[in-house]
């Protein structure tokens, strides 16, 4: 056994940094915030010489076939620089789901230019009104891929053309759009159960490999947080010398040093595809969420005065952190998952991933009711245990009104949630034996 | 990267296992529920004497003082798999884990030969004597004085909070050799037999009830200056090493503690009613029982990166106070939990109608207090981290 990273990939890591260091320090990330372009098209271009979009795709695609490791160590670097701009969306959203699904001659069209470095993409997850919300880049991308219901089936599809309007979030450095799906033109890659199964394990993927990267975003701040505690002076001393001060700056090492165990085994896990792959994502997305948050506020107390201004950097990062604890099922979503596995074990097969607040913000109640008992009828061979759970969470959700809903609603959950809960398998498969 | 076992590291697990499987006595849990703290103790001596003589205590000590000369990471395996058979704890807890390896790091050929085997075999029982009652998380603040007297150590003091003293033979002492010396200078580490004359081991009455810790006082205690383990006037850089063995490999086996008790805790969740259903099924019981879950996994990750560093390094870094952290505050965020989730029968004692795992959650959400103290306060850990980790300037 083991826990590290080999001579490789430490090289990788060496590179990578020095690469992003060179390429895109904080003056070239801030530029890109001022910019109006949707990408920048000169930095896009280096990461495309450095080999990194194709980093995972198979070989066959233009590809270099590494693994989810490999990945976490660039992605981790890029984290650190507080990389902004469309690589994640595309490589790590629409180029896993991609590379899942979709015919060869689909690969060949889509894969390939994303692993070649010559086009942008991201993943879209809209709901039954075929408007997707809170996706990230839309419009860097060349195409989206978009993963949703129609006709209460899990679909998957490409569009080339969706118009998309620019929704300002707290993240400067990873925009987010509306996209119109209602008009738009598709090609598909799955339906039913394999498309619900490729997002899935898409989506699990993709989260191992955030959580690489919201590390990077920990280990910059903890490094310019006690860089600066050592050169702050305050009643004659370096701040740093303070116990109280001391103290925040271990636990942001403490929360780093164990976001980076939990981020690279769920990368680890992803990779090899272990049984426990899925809890091993959960594992490091809840706690990563709330941790990464935590190494920001304690980066911008430890700053003082200067951390609450718009030229401090850790404003930035302090962003990012909050903007990535919602995407990919934030801290909640995720620890109920794990719920779900260590209390239900015996049930977890058949159990759907419970809704998200907010994933209803498309819905009315009367749908919504409507599609709860579609859902309940499928579980009929479920405990009464289990359907009571069902009902109250049931309850639970109606009791917030959509409105409110809206605006706490989190973008990647928001509707693969939607997927996740309304789609329930067992009801699909209903739906299939029927046809047959 | 790679997590998986190797073949060697596979076949080991197998043979430790199924070792195990054969040899650990059946429903000893139960057959010793009763027992007094002498009566478990002699039993556990008694038990960790059979896995020596199959040779398997000290997995990661050299062959040629007793151990089995494998490597850490077996070592590590060795622990889960006692863990994962429920086999009761090896006797000599101190020894294993602290005095044997500082033994190894700076003893000398005839000390190694001398004390090893009969730490592995459970004949002499250790404990330590650090702390006194000015030097607690001032450690160097120590005062017991060990004057020298032509061949021998004179010594003269007290110290507190010695687990396990009231079992001990052996006691691995840090006294002040030069009374004219200030803080970390003119320490010097000294093994003491404890049945010797002038010895008083007095038990120290916890919160908890027991007497797991002891008071040890020292009146004219005469030892051979052979004795000393390292130069005279060195205790510091030895204590130093012991300390950082403590706090490297205590996670290791607390974490397999931990995992146990979690795991009886979600299935008490099945059984136990919150507002008329089972725990298991309250939305606020499942985040902070996947909470804990979550975290005991990270504490185990954060092992295996440690346990990859030593084995790269040799030497265990001042890393393990992350560990340290990590582990106790874990444990008192768990106890809460595990007292929230059980609701009013969790505060029920041993032996009260009721008590759910007769009284254990009670006992072990107030044992947990002690996690942030023993083996160096949080508070010093963060020192520590922050000076020695992070490059921060000393704050005293």
């Amino acid at each position: 056994m083991q826990f590290g990273l080999t001579e490789t990939q430490e090289t990788l890591k060496k590179s990578a940094r020095e690469f992003l260091n060179a390429e895109c320090p904080m003056t070239t990330v801030r530029g890109i915030i001022e910019s109006a372009a949707p990408f920048d098209a000169a930095l896009g271009s280096k990461i495309k010489a450095q080999g990194w979009t194709g980093l995972l795709a198979p070989e066959e695609y233009g590809g270099h076939g590494m693994g989810m490791v490999e990945m976490a160590v660039v992605l981790e670097e890029m984290g650190r620089a507080l990389l902004p701009g469309p690589f994640f969306s595309t490589t790590l959203l629409a180029g896993i789901i991609l590379s899942r699904g979709g015919s060869e001659q689909q690969k060949n069209k889509y894969l390939k230019p994303i692993a070649e470095g010559d086009a942008r993409a991201t993943l879209a997850q809209f709901g039954a009104d075929r408007r997707a919300h809170f996706v990230t880049e839309a419009a860097a991308a060349d195409f989206i891929v978009c993963a949703g219901p129609i006709d209460g089936e899990p679909c998957i599809f490409v569009t080339t053309s969706a118009p998309t309007t620019l929704t300002p979030s707290l993240d400067l450095t990873r925009r987010l759009y509306d996209v119109d799906l209602r008009s738009t033109p598709m090609d598909f890659l799955a339906r039913g159960r394999s498309a619900q199964e490729i997002l899935d394990s898409t989506l699990d993927i993709a989260t191992a490999g955030l959580t690489a990267e919201m590390t990077g975003g920990m280990q910059r701040l903890l490094e310019i947080t006690v860089a600066y505690a050592k050169t702050r002076k305050q009643f004659g001393r370096p701040i740093g010398q303070f116990q109280a001060v001391q103290h925040l700056c271990a636990d942001m090492l403490l929360m780093t040093e164990s976001a980076r165990s939990a981020a690279y085994y769920a990368c680890y896990a992803v990779q090899e595809q272990l049984p426990n792959a899925s809890e091993a994502v959960s594992i490091a997305k809840s706690y990563i969420s709330d941790a990464y948050r935590e190494v920001g506020n304690r980066a911008i107390q430890v700053h003082g005065g200067m951390g609450f201004t718009w030229e401090n950097d850790c404003h930035l990062y302090y962003r990012r952190a909050k903007a990535s604890e919602i995407a990919l099922g934030d801290a909640i979503y995720h620890r109920e998952r794990l719920a779900r596995i260590i209390l239900d074990k015996h049930k977890h097969s058949t159990t759907a991933i419970p809704a998200m607040p907010g994933c209803r913000a498309q819905q009315s109640h009367k749908e919504h009711a409507g599609k709860n008992a579609v859902a309940h009828q499928g579980r009929k061979k479920t405990s009464p245990r289990r359907t009571a759970t069902n009902a109250q969470a049931a309850a639970m959700r109606t009791a917030q009104s959509p409105t409110t809903l809206r605006d706490s609603t989190s973008d990647a959950n928001f509707n693969s949630a939607i997927l996740q809960s309304y789609i329930d398998i067992s009801t699909i498969d209903h739906r299939c034996r029927n046809k047959n | 990267m790679d997590l998986n076992l190797t073949p060697q590291e596979r076949a080991f697990r197998d043979e430790v296992r199924a070792w195990l499987f054969a040899n650990v006595p059946a429903n000893w849990e139960r057959d010793h529920l009763e027992d007094t703290m002498h009566q478990r103790f002699a039993f556990l001596k008694e038990w960790q004497r059979k896995v020596y003589e199959a040779g398997w205590a000290g997995v990661a000590w050299p062959k040629e003082y007793g151990g089995r000369g494998a490597t850490l990471m077996e070592q590590v395996i060795f622990t889960e798999e006692m863990a994962r058979a429920a086999a009761p704890q090896l006797a000599n807890v101190l020894g294993l884990s602290l005095v044997g390896p500082t033994i190894i790091a700076f003893g000398t050929e005839e000390q190694k030969k001398r004390y090893l085997p009969k730490i592995l075999s459970a004949e002499e029982i250790w404990c330590q004597g650090f702390s006194e009652p000015n030097a607690g998380s001032d450690l160097a603040n120590v005062r017991t004085e060990a004057r020298i007297e032509g061949d021998a150590f004179v010594i003269n003091g007290q110290k507190v909070w010695n687990s396990y003293g009231w079992a001990a033979d052996w006691c691995a002492l840090l006294t002040r050799t030069d009374p004219q010396s200030q803080k970390h200078k003119g320490l010097t580490y000294i093994l003491v037999d404890m049945h010797s004359p002038g010895v008083e081991v007095r038990p120290l009455l916890q919160m908890t009830g027991e007497t797991e810790f002891a008071e040890i006082f020292f009146r004219d205690v005469r030892v051979p200056i052979a004795n000393a383990l390292g130069p005279i006037g060195d205790g510091w850089n030895v204590a130093i090493g012991t300390l950082m063995h403590e706090r490297a490999t205590l996670g290791a086996s607390v974490q397999v503690t931990y995992r146990r008790q979690l795991d009886r805790l979600l299935e008490l969740a099945h059984t136990v009613e919150r507002d008329g259903r089972p725990a298991a099924e309250d939305p606020l019981m499942r985040q902070k029982l996947a909470q804990c879950h979550a975290e005991l996994e990270i504490m185990r990750l954060n092992q295996m990166r440690s346990i990859t560093k030593i084995n790269q390094s040799g030497v265990p870094g001042a890393e393990g106070s992350v560990q340290k952290i990590f582990w106790s505050e874990y444990n008192q965020r768990f106890q809460q939990v595990a007292m929230e989730m059980l609701g009013a029968a969790g505060q029920l004692t041993k032996g009260a109608p009721g008590a759910i795992d007769d009284g254990l959650w009670a006992y072990s959400f107030l044992r947990a207090r002690g996690n942030t103290i023993e083996a160096g306060t949080s508070e010093i850990q963060r020192n520590i981290v922050g000076h020695f980790v992070l490059g921060l300037p000393k704050s005293y």
